[in-house]
């Protein structure tokens, strides 16, 4: 672990919603180019502090945080931090692929037409480039103007992995990317990321406990707001350190 | 609330268990024929090796199904792997049994009483190391099993000092060749059944400490650091 550079680095970091205390002094290194899974049962806080990596939290009113998350020597907590320019570094696919009602062309080129790149050559370069990226290229390519809504489930997700890529981020943060897809989808997605992690930092959150065996090179396991344990995730899924970890990994739990 | 998965493990344990008894009691018979010259006990042996057989195949199914269907992590994942190999192991030592059954078997036909040299007491270690090796499984304890690999050098060196006995037990009488090599045989599946043993011993170890102990694995891992 030691010869791997941080791309994440997190300190005691806490999280309150109001008054409770979600996130309880986490610190963590997340290892650059490789895949972190945050595991760990409903509740645990898992997904708040996948979200507290590119500040979505700040959206939600009477919550507040304090510690720091620093990538690449940037506190990203830091008053001075642009959050838009910070989550075009840092982009984020969630559960339920979410594409806009636009063409699968016009999806994949919309973050790029904000950051104002407007001729049609470059647009198109990018548009092939990220939908190959998220495997989707050789499915698509004949047909970019049909909806991003008119294609299945699994084809959505990897619409919405295009888009986010389409920006150059560092890093993807995933929330249960694959949990509403049937096998065979979740195998494309589960090879996507397997894929991806060699040109991104990829941060995922999981229920199911055999993708995050499968897919992550690193995996988290959170309770109660506490992060219990970090490793290598062959170490966590055959010889955890704590006890609490194997209960929950092995379905022992309460 | 218990998952239906540790049910099925139990069982899978159970099993094995029963298997561990199986082997136990063939090869107890096998060293008493030996022992006391009794043919009928040999062929006792040697006639319900089929029930190891079919523990094996049980043991197999069953842990097939179980890693296919339950996907077990941890320390559940570790019990199934270290039972997979105890169970070709009791097996292995089934056979070892029929083998040393059919080396009595053999003595008894031989003219002669042969002396037994080492046999006894070689016997004797690989009883005690088997019984320990089973009980730390039962009780999944390491330290018990530790004591089982420290066993094996002993019944090594009583089977290396049998060659030269054996030798010169064949130069005093001629006649005694075919009861000789019988003796030697069943020197040589004692000491398998001990490494054996001992891989039962390490098995368990690896399942109850996450330690792989067999090989010097350990010191090995040392030295390359």
């Amino acid at each position: 672990m030691n010869e791997l550079k941080t791309k994440i680095r997190i300190d005691n970091f806490n999280f309150y919603y109001g008054k409770k205390h979600a996130l309880k002094n986490i610190s963590m290194n997340v290892p650059e180019h490789r895949v972190t899974a945050l595991i760990g049962p409903s509740g645990c806080g898992k997904s708040t502090f996948l979200r507290s990596l590119n500040r979505m939290n700040d959206l939600i009113e009477h919550t507040r945080c304090d510690g720091t998350v620093v990538v690449d020597n940037v506190n990203i907590y830091d008053d001075a931090i642009d959050v838009v320019e910070l989550r075009k570094k840092i982009g984020m696919i969630f559960q339920r692929s979410n594409p806009f009602p636009k063409s699968i062309y016009d999806n994949v080129a919309y973050g790029p037409r904000i950051n104002n790149i407007k001729e049609k050559k470059q647009l198109d370069e990018i548009v092939e480039r990220s939908l190959i990226r998220a495997a989707l290229w050789d499915e698509v390519k004949d047909d970019l103007s049909k909806s991003g809504l008119a294609l299945s489930g699994g084809q959505q997700q990897r619409l919405c992995i295009a888009r986010a890529v389409a920006v150059d981020p560092e890093i993807l943060l995933m929330d249960e990317p694959a949990s509403a897809l049937d096998p065979l989808a979740t195998t494309k997605i589960e090879e996507l990321i397997h894929e991806l992690k060699g040109k991104y930092t990829i941060v995922i959150v999981t229920h199911n406990m055999q993708q995050a065996a499968r897919v992550s090179d690193f995996t988290a396991f959170f309770y109660m707001g506490e992060q219990i344990e970090f490793d290598e995730t062959k170490k966590i899924f055959t010889m955890p350190g704590k006890k609490q970890t194997e209960d929950y990994i092995t379905g022992r739990f309460g | 609330m218990e998952r239906h998965f540790q049910q099925d493990l139990e069982l899978l344990k159970s099993n094995v268990i029963r298997m561990g008894s199986a082997v136990e009691q063939n090869l107890f018979n096998a060293l008493d024929a030996v022992m006391k010259n009794d043919a009928a006990l040999a062929s006792r042996v040697i006639a319900s090796d089929g029930t190891i057989n079919q523990f094996e195949i049980e043991i197999d199914n069953m842990v097939v199904d179980l890693l296919a269907l339950q996907q077990p992590v941890a320390s559940d994942l570790r019990l199934i792997l270290a039972i997979q190999k105890i169970n070709n192991d009791l097996e292995r030592i089934g056979d070892h049994a029929v083998n040393i059954a059919e080396s009595a078997y053999r003595l008894t036909e031989t003219p002669q009483d042969e002396p037994l040299m080492e046999i006894p007491n070689m016997a004797k270690i690989a009883k005690e190391m088997f019984q320990q090796a089973l009980d730390s499984f039962i009780h999944l304890n390491a330290l018990q099993a530790q004591s089982v690999l420290e066993s094996d050098d002993r019944i090594d060196a009583l089977n290396r000092g049998m060659n030269s006995k054996v030798i010169q037990f064949i130069k005093n009488d001629m006649k005694s060749i075919e009861g000789g090599l019988e003796l030697l045989r069943i020197s040589r599946n004692l000491e398998r059944v001990a490494d054996l043993t001992t891989n039962i011993a390490e098995e368990v170890i690896f399942h109850t400490q996450a330690k792989i102990v067999k090989h010097h694995a350990a010191e090995e891992k040392q030295k390359k650091q």
